[in-house]
């Protein structure tokens, strides 16, 4: 086989894109707006770009900083049982855990996962995106900001703790009554923003952006 | 899009080195990414060493997260001490059937099936397989995508033992499972992030491509 790496000149690579799932390779090419550009043998998103995507996606994080606020101050859940009453906010529950030797290093986990991380992605890709949408140049450190919320993504597990809320619930129901605070609510709805925020992103547009802007 | 060449190449065929997380490509030999700042490895054989050893902790924390007790329960004067499969089947036999069913599958059925699935990735990829890469492929994304899911169980026991604190009516306190199926779950996360799955498609899904 010819070796094709011959045929592309240097200065030309940054108009490549390799498949980080399966390394494939292809020429980069823009998709129209709102389509998605996919690889052919893994079916990874490779390009996905949305028309005013930067300021879409700081509203979100914004709103995701705001919820959080909300969720964690604001009482999330009560229970009633003959008289006695108990109630847990979201940080009660991340600290269940604090009052038990070890038990404590599980504490700081959960607080991480449900609450630092979620805030932390947002707050850097507000870092990352905020100049680029008002069309100035990254900020210091923008690439590795948008790296590390980029290597946190699997630790973000606000939506994994709701379901675990509803399971909690299930088994509580039959022991107790039980009252939803506004916290509960904004917490789904924050799960829901989550959501929709890394939807939003295309990361390859923001890292070629983050590329030629400094 | 378009392809680089006549069939589907891989940007290591090509003399090309990619980056995993900005998917810009370098001349083979550039050993950090110029755009992102990440580490670059065309093939990063000493990846599985690291899988193997994530998924070994895992597996070992995984014993002592079924046989000690996740919960304990105090209603009144009495008390009890459920381990997950105890829990679930407590609460199937009050009827909750399909909760008991998401912590079967949340504590049991993923967990184990993920030890094997990571287990038969790092390898297959080290010798000749029968198996498509895509099928491969399809099988690390489903690994990948739900092993956090896990967590719903520890997420459980924080929410209940927060919540029920009534005095001496009835109080949940977490029991030391709690801790170590937390670590499983975190350390066969880690083995899963570890393991490359470019290397699935080498030569066309046959066996390691080492030079």
């Amino acid at each position: 086989m010819s070796n094709p790496a011959a045929e592309i000149p240097d200065d030309g690579l940054d108009e490549m894109i390799a498949c980080p799932q399966c390394d494939a390779l292809y020429h980069a090419r823009m998709p129209p707006d709102g389509r998605r550009a996919t690889c052919r043998r893994c079916h990874t998103v490779l390009i996905a770009p949305r028309q005013g995507a930067y300021a879409r996606v700081i509203a979100l994080a914004l709103t995701v900083m705001v919820l959080m606020i909300g969720a964690t101050t604001f009482p999330f859940l009560a229970v009633n049982v003959a008289g006695f009453s108990n109630r847990a906010s979201v940080l009660d529950s991340a600290l269940a855990f604090v009052d038990g030797g070890l038990m404590a290093s599980l504490a700081v986990l959960v607080v991480a996962f449900i609450i630092m991380v979620p805030v932390l992605r947002a707050a850097l890709v507000i870092y990352v995106l905020g100049p680029l949408a008002l069309g100035r140049a990254p900020l210091r450190g923008a690439r590795k900001a948008f790296k590390v919320s980029e290597d946190l993504r699997p630790w973000s597990m606000a939506e994994i703790f709701i379901i675990g809320v509803a399971v909690a619930l299930t088994k509580v129901s039959d022991l107790a009554s039980v009252e939803f605070g506004p916290a509960f609510w904004m917490f789904a709805g924050l799960v829901v923003v989550i959501v929709l925020k890394d939807g939003a992103m295309d990361r390859w547009s923001i890292w070629k952006s983050l590329d030629s802007g400094s | 899009m378009e392809i680089a060449g006549q069939r589907i190449v891989s940007a290591r065929e090509t003399g090309l080195v990619a980056c995993r997380r900005c998917a810009r490509v370098w001349p083979m030999g550039r050993r950090t990414c110029g755009r992102c700042g990440s580490a670059l490895r065309s093939r990063d054989w000493g990846s599985l060493q690291r899988v193997w050893a994530w998924l070994t902790v895992g597996i070992i924390c995984y014993i002592p997260a079924n046989l000690f007790p996740m919960l304990k329960t105090r209603v009144l004067f009495s008390e009890s001490e459920d381990t997950i499969v105890a829990g679930a089947i407590e609460l199937a036999l009050n009827g909750n059937i399909g909760v008991a069913m998401i912590i079967l599958i949340a504590s049991v059925a993923i967990p184990i099936g993920k030890f094997v699935a990571i287990g038969y990735l790092a390898i297959s990829v080290a010798r000749p397989e029968r198996l498509r890469p895509a099928q491969r492929h399809r099988l690390y994304h489903i690994v990948e995508f739900i092993g956090r899911w896990s967590m719903i169980d520890v997420f459980v026991v924080a929410i209940l033992s927060a919540l029920v604190q009534l005095n001496f009516a009835a109080s949940i306190n977490p029991g030391p499972a709690a801790i170590t199926f937390a670590l499983s779950v975190i350390f066969t996360m880690l083995a899963a992030i570890s393991f490359d799955p470019r290397m699935i498609w080498d030569r066309d899904g046959q066996g390691p491509d080492r030079q």
